[in-house]
């Protein structure tokens, strides 16, 4: 690890900037870095575990086995009840969010990747802009689209949903169909097989995992999405509804009804539906990675 | 992360028959859904300016950006001037949160990316990246729910510190006054930072994994150590990535409701200077305000304020895009 | 597979693109829907605790004149006022256990009961304000009668540690705290009103409804009969009171529930809660001064005297703050149930008769249970002369 004693053009300038102390000042500096980098990247994962670790020893306190099968009390301030209403309609609003935005993203990725042209690129900028986009704006917009003529619904938060979800389905889709390789495609076409059959029967089956992959992310997102559903399924505090035509609520929406209350019970509550919400997401998030890790360990 | 090349056009391709009928409406059905994409975003903008335009035309198109006062309670059917629904403190509230987040998300990002692809052992490199990009998965109603209870008690010593130190220097210390409730500006850059470091951070990955190995190689065989490396190989190569990175977090810090709507005091009829002090964003005073305006031109005007976010993200959007695909052309 | 996967896309597409399509982006109201949202003792005032500990008869058993009418849901729906929510919450599921006829009531803030009734989205809305006439005309389905349910207390709510309830405030002080004029807790006019107690030298931080709200305009209201500072910072009594003002200050609380969080968490905050959210949540609260003079605690004996010396309109919107009895509570006000007056279902119509007939009656002997009062019994009456003008079909429901 000694440096070489010679007088190299490059190392008289780098001692000139490191300063008078030379080598020894070099290092010092290397490893002042490294552990600085070595502090911030701590520093991250200490946020990471204060907010998970608050939000579980917050939540276990009133989660049970009743959270999933009662709905919140009429009144705020009463302790007990659960968010059944919540949870059953996340699971309506992002199935049929999901419903709605696979087929459109995976379509749209094919359209970009597998045929090209101006107005596919094009798509996929979009595509990419989409992402950014406020979610609260979206959810303005489908007040226009929907609430406006048919009323405050699920069918509403769900549609709010799956424009969330179709950028990232589009993106994930859409870099799963590049790594399709080439040959197989050619293959396919020397065959005589229609462009169509091949993508079909040859280039989707082969990017399975990935898009999964790419979905589940996405819908962990929409799980946790709250303000596009207060312009557009609006929620019901009180009870199951499992009519989508109907306001219905979702987890999301009753951790936020129940968190900015001045009330102990709602806030209990609150925590409790919280680590739900991140225990769902966090299953979703893993399976997501343990798909794609198997996939990459396949690949290579 | 970008949207790939297309591989149309194979040299194979007329070894297929004719183009049957199936063929063209499977290609026209994906086309239709590509186009859906591109319907989504001009029909949002056209919904919002169309709901917007009657309050736009009663009180005059600039009118919206000319002021910091939201007072609905004052509007009436007839009255156009002065206009009752000032937007400028909300965008105001927006920036400013927004590059509180930033100011602190960068460096950390930076660095956090730079350990990552740069420092830790292998082993070690994808569950960092897991975890940091855990970060992104967290709802934001749960950061914010997060942000009132553990975060907010938390800052109040610090805060009272640089209350009583930055807040005493002339001038600037307008900047940093008191008195500190918790709920403010600052609690929501706060939050902002954690909201948008991994998404960052997953940029900066990205731009710097795209360093040729072997002039990094080159670097460390001339005998510079690994942080004069970075700094003379990595860096200066990833600027416009950084810039590029840095553009896109400020437009998701931008968009973000949830969260900042629970931490940052909802106040809505002025400019506050300190960044202690309550205020609201664009996307917050919508989430607010949106189903219960009742007052005339209430709702037409959050759609302005909606509009207006619509065009701001997409400009910093599309500059994020734009400055991120360069530096990746570049480099390939 | 492939015949599937083909046909998910188009029947998917289709639905989108019939989503999607930028039709026709016009003919949307401004007013459109409903929206989500949500004690201590006195230790000074030895007059004042007379009068609260005084009893009073709770319990009036008032008598339905009206009766049950057959043929009611067995379901009906409203939303509204979150100042009547927990009240509402009590008579649902004690009206559910004598009649199984289920009530959902959501609390989403009187802005959103008066939007809900006028959109008929729900079967009633509920205000703390009454509807004007304008507000009544732009209601879908006609003429909309006003039904008063209770008559309940909005409180000046503190944090401040050390300091116990029963901090005494005159409306003119109160409206220079909520106007940023009196800004710390030590103020001199605040001392000079509460001789003995150890203000701390801290901040007050305003805590105010964010939202459409009927407690808001009740707060303002008495704001604008008694301080000319907050008037003159709002510019002008038309101003300085309604569901929503321009305030110049302060941390903004969506629902009762968030005002309850914003004062709960933040050390030096004010705030005006209806009562029954300062004392379920422990917070503490002061003595207001009313007309005559007097600092009165918020507390049954002092809220039933506000309808004294009333006179009713006939749509019987009013307001009922600084009354003139000399033991009265300044800041009152009542909570209105909103009805269509020509119905269109003889089963809702049926439902909604019933169901009010019941809370103005025996519903009113639970009213003090959540430190709300009962209406007395003249204004009972008058809310039970509304009920009988609801109309199916010309038909008069209740006879």
């Amino acid at each position: 690890m000694l440096a070489p004693p010679r007088a190299d053009p490059t190392e008289q300038v780098l001692q000139s900037r490191g300063g008078d102390d030379g080598q020894s000042g070099r290092h010092v500096k290397d490893v002042a870095m490294t552990v600085l980098l070595a502090v911030v990247m701590l520093a991250t994962l200490a946020v990471l575990g204060w907010v998970l670790v608050y939000v579980a020893a917050q939540g276990l306190k009133y989660l049970g086995p009743t959270f999933f099968t009662q709905n919140p009390p009429g009144n705020p301030s009463q302790a007990g009840g659960g968010f059944e209403n919540g949870i059953i309609g996340s699971l309506i609003i992002v199935g049929m969010a999901t419903l709605f935005s696979v087929p459109i993203g995976v379509a749209a990725a094919v359209a970009i990747i597998e045929y090209g042209g101006r107005f596919a690129a094009a798509t996929g900028f979009v595509a990419d802009v989409l992402v950014g986009l406020p979610s609260i704006v979206i959810g303005a917009f489908v007040y226009v689209l929907w609430v406006t003529r048919f009323g405050f619904s699920g069918v509403a938060g769900s549609i709010a949903l799956a424009i969330i979800m179709l950028p990232l389905i589009v993106r994930a889709t859409a870099e799963m169909l590049r790594l399709v390789p080439v040959a197989l495609r050619e293959a396919a076409a020397s065959l005589g097989i229609s462009r169509a059959r091949t993508i079909v029967s040859v280039v989707l089956p082969s990017a399975r995992a990935g898009i999964t992959t790419g979905v589940m992310l996405a819908v962990a997102r929409a799980m946790g999405e709250t303000a596009p559903l207060l312009l557009t399924a609006l929620g019901n505090q009180l009870f199951v509804v499992t009519n989508p035509t109907k306001p219905i609520s979702t987890l999301s929406l009753e951790i936020f009804n129940n968190a900015i209350t001045g009330f102990q019970a709602a806030q209990a509550r609150a925590w409790a539906g919280a680590l739900t919400l991140i225990l769902i997401v966090l299953i979703l998030f893993v399976a997501a990675r343990l798909i794609g890790w198997r996939l990459a360990v396949t690949r290579s | 992360m970008a949207s790939p090349a297309a591989v149309s056009d194979l040299p194979t391709d007329h070894l297929r028959g004719r183009v049957g009928y199936a063929d063209r409406l499977f290609k026209a059905t994906m086309f239709a859904a590509a186009g859906i994409v591109l319907l989504v975003l001009l029909c949002t903008a056209a919904f919002l300016i169309d709901q917007g335009w009657p309050a736009l035309r009663h009180y005059g198109f600039f009118s919206f950006l000319t002021s910091s006062r939201w007072a609905p309670s004052d509007a009436t059917p007839k009255g156009t001037h002065p206009n009752p629904y000032g937007i400028l403190q909300f965008a105001y509230g927006t920036a400013v949160t927004s590059l509180i987040g930033m100011v602190i998300a960068l460096p950390v990002a930076v660095a956090v990316a730079l350990f990552i692809t740069e420092v830790a052992p292998a082993w070690m490199r994808r569950p960092l990246s897991y975890a940091v990009d855990l970060l992104a998965a967290i709802p934001s109603v749960v950061y914010g729910f997060w942000g009132i209870f553990a975060l907010l008690p938390a800052l109040h010593p610090i805060v009272n510190f640089l209350i009583s130190t930055l807040g005493r220097i002339p001038g600037v210390g307008a900047v940093f006054a008191g008195p500190f409730f918790g709920v403010s500006y600052f609690a929501a850059g706060l939050v902002l930072a954690i909201m948008v470091l991994p998404i960052v951070t997953a940029i900066f990955r990205e731009v710097f994994a795209t360093t040729p190995i072997d002039e990094k190689e080159a670097a460390r065989a001339l005998g510079l150590t690994r942080w004069e490396m970075l700094r003379t190989a990595l860096l200066p190569r990833s600027r416009s990535g950084i810039v590029g990175a840095g553009i896109l977090g400020l437009g998701r810090a931008f968009g973000e409701t949830i969260a900042v709507t629970m931490v940052i005091g909802n106040s809505v009829l002025a400019i506050t200077t300190s960044i202690f002090g309550q205020g609201a964003t664009m996307s917050s005073v919508i989430a607010n305000e949106f189903t219960e305006a009742v007052e005339p031109f209430h709702l037409q005007s959050l759609f302005v304020v909606a509009f207006w976010l619509l065009v701001i993200t997409f400009v910093v959007n599309v500059a994020g895009r734009l400055v991120v695909r360069r530096t990746r052309a570049g480099l390939a | 597979m492939r015949l599937k996967f083909s046909g998910v896309v188009a029947g998917a597409l289709g639905l989108a693109v019939a989503l999607a399509g930028c039709g026709s982006t016009s003919n949307v109201s401004s007013t459109t829907a409903a929206a989500p949202s949500g004690a201590a003792n006195v230790s000074f005032g030895s007059a004042n605790q007379k009068l609260c500990s005084s009893s009073v008869n709770t319990t009036p058993n008032y008598k339905n004149t009206i009766g049950t009418v057959s043929g009611g849901a067995s379901a009906i729906s409203g939303a509204g006022s979150t100042f009547a929510a927990p009240m509402y919450s009590d008579w649902a599921s004690a009206y559910d256990k004598a009649s199984g006829v289920a009530v959902a009531y959501a609390s989403i803030g009187s802005g959103g009961g008066v939007a809900a009734i006028q959109a008929e989205t729900l079967n009633f809305g509920d205000s703390d304000s009454g509807m004007t006439p304008a507000d009544i005309s732009a209601a879908k389905g006609g003429p909309i009668l006003q039904i008063p349910l209770l008559l309940g207390a909005v409180v000046p709510t503190y944090n401040l540690p050390g300091i116990p309830a029963g901090l005494k405030f005159t409306g003119n002080v109160l409206g220079e705290i909520f106007a940023g004029k009196i800004t710390n807790w030590d103020d001199p006019a605040l001392k000079a009103l509460n001789p003995g107690v150890k203000l701390p030298n801290m901040p007050i931080a305003v805590a105010h409804r964010s939202d459409g709200s009927g407690t808001t305009n009740i707060f303002t209201n008495y704001l604008t009969q008694t301080s000319p500072t907050w008037v003159s910072k709002l510019g002008g009594p038309s101003k300085s009171t309604g569901l929503t003002v321009a305030w110049p200050v302060g941390i903004g609380g969506k629902g009762n529930e968030g005002v309850s969080a914003v004062v709960g968490q933040t050390k030096g905050a004010l705030g005006y809660l209806e009562s029954d959210y300062a004392i379920s949540e422990h917070l503490t609260y002061g003595q207001v001064e009313n007309k005559s003079g007097n600092f009165i605690e918020p507390c049954i004996p002092s809220i039933i005297p506000a309808v004294d010396g009333v006179t009713f309109p006939p749509s019987l919107n009013t307001f009922l703050t600084n009354g003139s009895n000399a033991n009265v509570y300044p800041i009152v006000g009542t909570t209105y149930a909103l009805v269509y007056e020509h119905q269109t279902s003889r089963a809702i119509a049926a439902g909604l008769v019933n169901f009010f007939s019941w809370v103005l009656s025996t519903g009113q002997n639970s009213n003090a249970s959540l430190y709300y009062a009962p209406l007395g019994s003249s204004l009972q009456a008058l809310a039970l002369a509304q009920l009988k003008k609801i109309t199916v079909n010309g038909q008069p429901v209740a006879s």
